[in-house]
């Protein structure tokens, strides 16, 4: 009998403590999501009803569904390649403090590290760098994005590229004038610009920014007018091939030497009027979720890592071995002894992934700012929303909450069949 | 390549190096791979430490990376703001009240319970044991509204003993959980020796069981640690003035492109505590992570 006294001892706080911050609660939302969001009237399964109706809930219940489908399995997926490549090199304490490090940090830390990742201006967003660099190389571009032709005789639009409509023989000049440049737009180095002179066996002319402050004629180079650089130019046939290409100077001026004779146009292609990258939007309505994935993958690898990690250090060698020399191929061993024997492990890896993943909240309200925040929405985070931010209806709430309980239920009854054959 | 260079050397050492050469060769890919992903796992947090090293003024002129080509850039002026923010010092000193107490806590009650349900015999004690595991996956949301109005009524809504409290709450069922299996392990016979010499139940509790079980109680202390000082969700519920860091940075997020120059740093200084007890203790953290999944 006092054995039994010094045991109650023992669990009373924390029998006390679970009672009233877990148990009660959880009876107590369980009953609260049959009633109104004042709690005075009984509304049967109405906020249920509510649950899979409002569109906001459903895009909640539609997005965690696509949390649940891509991140345990990718994490799970990655963490495995990891854990078996870092086997493979002395140096891999490094590498897997590197990506275990984020594991540390708070969900709400990695969202403002994400945020600044994706801010959409190349100059500002890592991310869009990368990809701006990357476009840099496969399509640069222009030297001029903004400009329109000053004189009629330049037709065809920025997009597809202008042409001088004028045939043009050896011993002409060709004036290509342009406006609706801005002054930040005109390209470094340009010079007054200048009229050429024509040459007898070519075809010369000038490209130029066809403004004068205060008034000038359009279609003339004038004092004060600069000459666009860098500019590609092209001579073409009459049947609109391109038999020749050059580049502007400091003064706008370009020449083609040694033409045929015939008759040809001048024309400036497309790709000097290409718009630079302008930065993929990764928090906007389309891609949130995505972006958020990512954010959350870059969180969670390492654990996955590690945990798998350690289960393929305790696959006995031998066995490796042994499907070694029966002349398996790498893949093969991999395929058909490692990961069957990692199967446990992985599992474990998966199911822990899966809970966190229905609870997934402090990253998406981190990252998401408050404009894509309802296409965001998951079921963790509309309830917090229905709850307290601004709503306030705790009936909603509970019924959300309830939702998600019922969601983590398999995991529950799992767990306590695994121990139940234990002790 | 590797038999071209091999060829310079002496016969007898040849096969040596051109095997050596060889099985770097061969390792390369693996070494790039991991190289290049190691360096992209970094980058983002790099890129908030870089931020916070930057002035207003070249935020907003270029991206973080600008400080590799011109590192005279970095100054502390940030953080020297930062420090000067009596509202921020305040919640940094919340956070450190929150996580104590939050670690400190359900260790202690977990200890209790753990050793009991390991060593007490008592009717029941394997039907409540599995009722405590049941507890691990409840997610927390279902307490979220019972607890707020309890707290309201109670006097404990925004207070730093209701947050500690909640997260004691939580912690609870996994430090009972890990506590127990460890404390199992512990030799029977020192436990019957020390009860025949006569010492108390508790006598054995603080003098033999606490001891023992520090490598286990460790591990726990660092994901307590971990989970209440970046807590968010549970201080923006239950936290009007008492704001953590997490709450306050939370707060400044809405105007994220102007507050860029308060938000990097105060989010810096919120990592870098957790970081360092991370690196300071990895390996308990490691430890604590596969006796919480891998059984």
């Amino acid at each position: 009998m006092r054995a039994h006294g010094v045991a109650a001892a023992f669990l009373a706080p924390a029998l006390v403590v679970l009672a009233v911050w877990i148990v009660y609660p959880t009876i107590r939302t369980i009953a609260r999501s049959f009633f109104d969001r004042e709690g005075s009237d009984f509304v049967g399964i109405d906020n249920y009803k509510a649950l899979f109706t409002t569109d906001l809930l459903v895009t909640a219940i539609k997005n965690n569904a696509i949390w649940v489908g891509v991140v345990p399995a990718l994490v799970t997926a990655i963490g495995l390649i990891f854990a078996v490549l870092t086997e493979r090199v002395r140096w891999s304490v490094a590498f897997k403090t590197a990506v275990f490090m984020p594991m540390a940090i708070s969900l709400l830390a990695a969202g403002v590290i994400w945020r600044l990742m994706y801010l959409q201006d190349p100059d500002q967003g890592a991310v869009n760098a990368l990809l701006a660099s990357a476009k840099g190389v496969v399509s640069p571009a222009g030297a001029l994005s903004a400009a329109e032709p000053s004189t009629p005789a330049l037709t065809g639009t920025p997009g597809r590229g202008l042409v001088l409509q004028r045939p043009l023989e050896r011993g002409a000049v060709a004036r290509l004038g342009l406006t609706a440049i801005p002054p930040a737009e005109v390209p470094g180095g340009a010079a007054q610009a200048v009229d050429p002179k024509p040459v007898e066996d070519g075809i010369t002319g000038v490209v130029w920014r066809d403004f004068k402050p205060g008034g000038g004629t359009p279609g003339r180079v004038e004092t004060q007018e600069l000459g666009l650089p860098g500019v590609k130019v092209e001579l073409r046939d009459p049947g609109g091939q391109s038999v020749a290409s050059t580049t502007t100077g400091a003064d706008g001026t370009f020449a083609f030497e040694d033409v045929e004779e015939g008759q040809y146009r001048a024309a400036i292609g497309p790709s000097t009027f290409a718009k630079p990258f302008g930065g993929v939007s990764w928090l906007g309505a389309r891609l949130i979720t995505p972006s958020v994935i990512i954010a959350y993958i870059w969180v969670w690898a390492g654990f996955a890592m590690v945990v798998i990690a350690a289960g393929l250090a305790a696959i006995p060698r031998d066995v490796l071995e042994a499907a070694r020399t029966d002349g398996g191929t790498e893949w093969q061993v991999f395929r058909r002894v490692t990961v069957p024997l990692l199967a446990p492990v992985l599992s474990v890896v998966f199911i822990t992934m899966l809970i966190n993943v229905l609870k997934v909240f402090d990253i998406v309200i981190a990252v998401a700012p408050g404009s894509t925040q309802a296409e965001a929405n998951v079921i963790a985070l509309a309830m917090w929303r229905t709850s307290f931010g601004g709503v306030n209806d705790f009936g909603l709430g509970s019924a959300i909450a309830v939702f998600l309980f019922v969601l983590v239920l398999p995991v529950l009854l799992l767990n306590v069949r695994r121990f139940k054959r234990e002790v | 390549m590797a038999a071209v260079e091999a060829q310079v050397h002496p016969p007898v050492v040849e096969e040596g190096v051109a095997a050596r050469i060889l099985r770097v060769v061969a390792k390369a890919p693996v070494h790039l791979v991991l190289v290049v992903v190691g360096l992209l796992w970094l980058a983002p947090t790099l890129g908030l430490f870089f931020t916070s090293l930057l002035s207003p003024a070249d935020i907003s002129a270029d991206g973080w990376w600008q400080i590799f080509s011109k590192p005279s850039l970095s100054t502390f002026g940030s953080y020297r703001a930062l420090f000067d923010n009596n509202a921020i010092m305040s919640s940094l000193l919340t956070t450190t009240y929150i996580a104590i107490g939050g670690t400190v806590l359900p260790i202690f009650i977990g200890a209790l319970a753990g050793y009991a349900f390991a060593w007490l015999d008592f009717p029941g004690r394997d039907w409540l044991f599995i009722g405590v595991i049941a507890l691990l996956v409840v997610p927390l949301q279902m307490a979220l509204i019972p607890i707020f109005s309890l707290y309201n009524q109670t006097g404990l809504f925004d207070t730093v003993l209701g947050l500690v409290l909640f997260h004691t709450a939580f912690g609870l069922p996994f430090a009972i959980f890990l506590l127990r299996n460890f404390f199992i392990g512990i030799p029977k016979d020192i436990l019957e020796s020390a009860r025949i010499d006569g010492a108390s139940e508790l006598r054995i509790f603080v003098r033999l069981i606490l001891p023992l079980g520090v490598p286990a109680i460790a591990s726990l202390a660092i994901f307590q640690f971990l989970w209440t000082w970046n807590d968010l969700l549970v201080a923006l519920t239950y936290g009007r003035d008492t704001r953590p860091l997490t709450v306050a940075i939370f707060s400044q997020l809405s105007e994220f492109g102007s507050n860029v120059e308060l938000i990097a740093p105060a989010s810096f200084v919120s990592l870098v505590i957790p970081l360092t007890v991370f690196f300071a203790f990895q390996r308990y953290f490691v430890q604590g992570l596969l006796a919480g999944s891998v059984k």
